[in-house]
């Protein structure tokens, strides 16, 4: 449990992102500002407030541009995640790192870009890579996200007797729950496992097109402050009841395949373990999950690894209903990155922050706790402290 | 013909592809400990030694996992199997599998290496370790 006293401990106050789509036509930058200022409002803010930001190594928008265009007179502290999607809740772990020890007082958390418009993270890695770690896998054939990790998944298919079909049972959940989200890209079209089935490989046996996330175009952004902060602003607060990420030593975000149990997401479950000691809760006081998924078996793999079901029994416990409407456990109830919008995995926390407060459009009524997981970071978030 | 998107060698990993070139399958160990590490790095992780040699491989494995490469790459004309070959040494590695027919592939059979060269995207060649179905060879290539 954390020492920091309640007064000071890290909420996240405001939230704020552009639409979903397909083609933005306009600039990342013109996106992230856009984002941006919606969240400062949002928590009742201004930007000459925020003294801190946080975003992603992979992120495209300069610092100095983004607080050109929001007229944020100086940062104080300034910072970034690495890796991609994976850190995507390291990055309140650093704005609430930043807030707690008082080295900010607002942070403001960030992430846009133009991935269906503009550079598509599933097209192929045509260019020399300076990072060495593709040497051993690029030559080979693996060229894209979707077979680098299919290279893992087909293990866990292999060692728990899953077809590709078990996989679409989460896309027929995800789209569910995005046909009634206005914000989803698929709003109003929900699939079949039929439709799932009907869409072509992208890596046979393991992913059709349906397994895969959706590039998308948009921009998210956060603003993290102190409760004491928050208590005087009109904006309704979520609290950051823990935040921590996984790096480890043999462990990689796309190339994880070396002295590594492939059944297992060995960093998620490090995060998830540390997220229910500090938080003092278990997996059955977590009224929502949203998880991370650049595609489908990355959720099979995270609730196994987060304790919501044992391992191997992820099929199981979709099939049970958990985690649709009604389910114990509701995951990605604004249809997640594949039904909602790819933002990098930022919009499952702006979802997990309406859960809170109670205006998702699908909202889970008396959500009290929502664990965020991006695999290698992760948050629980409260409705009280 | 499988056109390859080529490597680009460093200080650390260039005895994988110079061995592969010389028809050896090279693991990079410790030189003070002996702890084998792959993929390569310029420290050792158990003893902090920089030194290094090579260990070779006897080139036998099984498929710990397997897919069919589909995606409609340009070099991937033909569709092109990725393999995880769990070494006899106790070691993975990424390779491919060839002159396999995906309905014969399955997790655990058993593999042999071979050395093919390839043409590369930017114009030159490469020589890649790869795997064949234990006790078959490799039809020219
Ligand atoms: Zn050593």
């Amino acid at each position: 449990m954390s020492d920091v006293p309640e007064h000071r401990r890290a909420v996240i106050a405001g939230i704020g992102h552009t639409e979903f789509s397909q083609h933005s036509g306009r600039s990342p930058l013109q996106l992230a500002a856009e984002a941006s200022l919606a969240a400062i409002r949002d928590a009742g803010l201004s930007p000459a407030d925020i003294d801190g930001n946080v975003t992603f190594a992979m992120d495209g928008n300069d610092e100095l541009a983004i607080i050109r265009s929001l007229g944020i007179p100086e940062l104080r502290f300034s910072a970034r995640t690495r890796g991609g999607g994976g850190g995507a809740c390291a990055t309140i772990q650093l704005a609430a790192a930043a807030v707690e020890s008082g080295h900010a007082d607002a942070v403001l958390v960030y992430r846009a870009f133009n991935e269906r418009s503009g550079h598509r993270f599933g097209q192929p890695q045509v260019a020399p890579n300076p990072d060495p770690a593709w040497n051993l896998h690029k030559p080979f054939g693996l060229d894209t996200p979707a077979k680098i990790y299919a290279l893992a998944f087909q293990r866990y298919m292999h060692e728990h007797g899953l077809t590709n079909a078990d996989f679409g049972l989460y896309t027929v959940v995800a789209r569910d729950w995005a046909a009634t989200n206005p914000n989803a890209q698929f709003y109003e079209r929900p699939i079949t496992l039929a439709d799932h089935q009907a869409s072509r490989w992208i890596v046979e046996p393991i992913l059709r097109k349906l397994d895969c996330c959706l590039e998308t175009d948009g921009g998210v952004a956060l603003v993290v402050t102190r409760a004491e902060r928050a208590a005087d602003l009109p904006s309704v607060p979520v609290h950051v009841l823990s935040a921590t990420s996984s790096q480890i030593e043999h462990g990689h975000e796309m190339f994880a395949y070396y002295d590594q149990d492939l059944g297992e997401h060995q960093e998620a479950a490090a995060v998830g373990r540390r997220m229910y000691a500090e938080a003092g809760l278990t997996p059955g006081d977590i009224d929502v999950a949203m998880i991370y998924e650049n595609f489908t078996p990355v959720v099979f793999l995270q609730l196994e690894a987060l304790g919501f079901c044992g391992r191997g029994e992820a099929r199981d416990f979709i099939v049970e209903g958990h985690i649709g409407r009604g389910g114990s456990l509701p995951v990605n109830t604004n249809g997640g990155l594949l039904g909602e919008g790819y933002i990098h995995g930022m919009n499952n926390i702006v979802e997990a922050v309406r859960q809170l407060r109670g205006t998702a459009p699908n909202q889970i009524s008396g959500a009290e706790h929502v664990l965020v997981s991006a695999g290698r970071s992760g948050l629980i978030l409260g409705r009280r402290p | 013909m499988i056109q390859v998107r080529p490597p680009v060698p460093n200080q650390d990993d260039a005895f994988f592809w110079d061995g592969a070139r010389q028809g050896k399958l090279l693991l990079q160990r410790c030189a003070e400990c002996g702890t084998v590490r792959h993929p390569p790095a310029p420290m050792c992780g158990t003893c902090g030694s920089l030194a290094t040699d090579a260990l070779e491989c006897s080139g036998r494995g099984t498929v710990h996992s397997w897919i069919l490469s589909h995606h409609p790459t340009e070099p991937d004309e033909a569709p092109r199997v990725v393999v995880l070959v769990d070494l006899e040494e106790g070691h993975r590695l990424v390779s491919n599998l060839v002159d396999t027919s995906p309905d014969e592939i399955h997790n655990g059979m058993a593999v042999d290496v071979c050395f093919v060269e390839c043409t590369t995207t930017d114009g030159g060649t490469i020589t890649l370790p790869q795997f064949l179905p234990a006790g078959r060879t490799a039809t020219d290539r």
